[in-house]
């Protein structure tokens, strides 16, 4: 078959003369996504390994350093919560513990998968869009069948959705005033509300819950579970969208006020 | 409000063919398949084109319309612009027959390749009682029409004809889905649907849902659910670990 041949203008198929069709502004979602995840790809790699204005006000601490477990936190008293024993190396994020993980869990994501797919390897950009290449295996070969992984980014991400939760309670405690609540609190928790919406909407989540049984009527508590996942997962990609956001405006919110930009203003305390 | 609409139409058979240029008139409330049946009646009577409920629910429609797979009976007029013109063209991953007519049997060699429902063999036809809980899932994908548009748009076989030997499709990988979730089915089809249906080609773009005119949620439902029981059999040591040590086959 001649490379002229392939998809839609293979022998005995209707020869239009054209590959696409399609009038509409195809084109836009999937520039959109490569975009966006190219802003969240260079600002959260600028800041994971920038090593400054992670810690603010003696008691925020950004997602993207948490938890932090370089020796380097030590130059930022309180905001080691689990110890520090990574090495304090320009190319080793403070966060070196969660960060692979949860780039993991993103990249395995069924939606991230479907927006890069789509966005970044045209494969396919939009529906009915013909795709570049001249073979294509999907995920039945290394490295793409390293997908069925996702599970196991997820089991993690529970575990640091759980620290991040912890971050947003301690927050609350000022080390010389106490109990205070400031913009940064409701700021973190938001964040982590969001986290935890875009963490258990996840697919192997609502696999995991109960997807996975046959006889939803002998398990009722895992139905029930299901049916509520199953809800939240419909908004799966709204929530993947969102948090890409509200980690950022988290960080920055946390990176200015640990410069002196802004001052956080307290609400209790 | 009537109005002359452009149309293209693709006119030809397997040796080839071209877009015929037509000016028809549009009446409003109109869809698709009636410009296409007046067409029929005043200019072009040995058009060929596929129909028969006029109503979404035969699934003998199915075409391209501006280059989105769509049924020609479900797409109102009223979506394009009197001054747009409209083209349509026979599904493009399919052999193409004649003009609007495309050989689906693609689809049928297909859906013979799945081992059809397989209850308990001590439990006789009158015997099955299910849960409605038990039996919801695989409801939903009983919707489905057999239109075909999932297949036309997946790229999958859309742009690898050579695929067409080792992949399903999307509609029969959600029927393999429908008969894994269903309570009374004690067939294994995990396997299968990975190694026999091609299951690892499909890379979730979700074309399939996008077209589909039932609003079946194919990727969501049916086929990332059985990804993950492919996952439980094949990539995931924890649960073999448990079904081993608990020894239960499911």
């Amino acid at each position: 078959m001649t490379t002229t041949a392939r998809g839609v203008d293979a022998r005995g198929r209707a020869q239009v003369g054209a590959r696409n069709l399609r009038t509409d502004r195809w084109w836009l979602p999937p520039a959109a996504t490569t975009v966006g995840l190219l802003i969240f790809l260079v600002y959260g790699g600028a800041r994971a390994f920038q090593q400054q204005y992670f810690f603010a006000d003696e008691r925020y601490l950004t997602p993207f350093y948490s938890p932090c477990v370089s020796l380097g936190c030590a130059s930022e008293p309180g905001s080691a919560h689990f110890g520090m024993f990574l090495p304090d190396h320009p190319l080793i994020p403070y966060a070196a513990l969660s960060l692979p993980f949860l780039l993991g869990f993103r990249l395995t994501c069924y939606y991230y998968r479907k927006a890069y797919y789509r966005s970044f390897w045209l494969a396919p950009a939009a529906c009915a869009v013909p795709e570049p290449h001249a073979a294509y295996t999907g995920e039945t070969r290394f490295p793409l069948i390293l997908q069925n992984s996702h599970r196991y980014f997820f089991y993690v991400a529970v575990i640091v959705s759980l620290v991040n939760t912890y971050d947003a309670i301690v927050a609350f405690r000022h080390p010389t005033d106490g109990f205070v609540v400031g913009v940064g609190n409701l700021v973190l928790l938001v964040n982590v509300a969001l986290l935890w919406c875009y963490t258990v909407s996840c697919h192997s989540c609502r696999h995991v819950m109960g997807g996975r049984l046959t006889h939803f009527s002998k398990h009722p508590v895992r139905y029930w579970l299901w049916t509520k996942i199953s809800a939240l997962n419909t908004r799966h990609m709204l929530f993947a969208w969102i948090t890409l956001g509200t980690l950022i405006l988290t960080d920055l919110y946390v990176m200015l006020v640990a410069r002196g930009t802004i001052t956080d203003l307290r609400l209790i305390g | 409000m009537s109005y002359t609409g452009r149309f293209r139409v693709w006119r030809g058979h397997a040796g080839g063919g071209a877009l015929a240029d037509f000016e028809v008139e549009v009446n409003e409330g109109e869809v698709v398949l009636d410009v296409i049946h007046r067409l029929q009646a005043t200019q072009a009577p040995d058009l060929a084109v596929r129909w028969n409920c006029k109503a979404g629910k035969c699934g003998s429609c199915s075409a391209e319309i501006n280059g989105q797979p769509r049924l020609l009976c479900m797409t109102r007029m009223s979506v394009f612009t009197p001054d747009e013109v409209v083209t349509v063209t026979p599904m493009r991953t399919f052999p193409v027959i004649r003009d609007l007519v495309t050989d689906v049997s693609y689809n049928y060699a297909k859906a013979r390749e799945i081992p059809s429902f397989t209850p308990p063999i001590d439990l006789a036809p009158g015997e099955f009682r299910m849960s409605q809980a038990d039996v919801q899932r695989s409801q939903e994908f009983r919707k489905c029409i057999e239109c075909f548009l999932c297949q036309d748009t997946c790229h999958v076989v859309r742009d690898h004809e050579e695929n067409k030997a080792v992949f399903a499709g999307p509609r029969f990988l959600m029927r393999v889905a429908e008969l894994e979730m269903h309570p009374l089915d004690v067939s294994d089809r995990v396997a299968g649907v990975q190694d026999q249906h091609g299951l690892g080609r499909c890379n979730i773009t979700k074309c399939c849902t996008e077209v589909c005119p039932e609003g079946i949620k194919i990727t969501d439902n049916a086929l990332i659910p059985m990804k993950e029981r492919v996952a439980d059999q094949r990539y995931d040591p924890l649960v073999w670990l448990g079904r081993t040590i608990s020894r239960r086959p499911r």
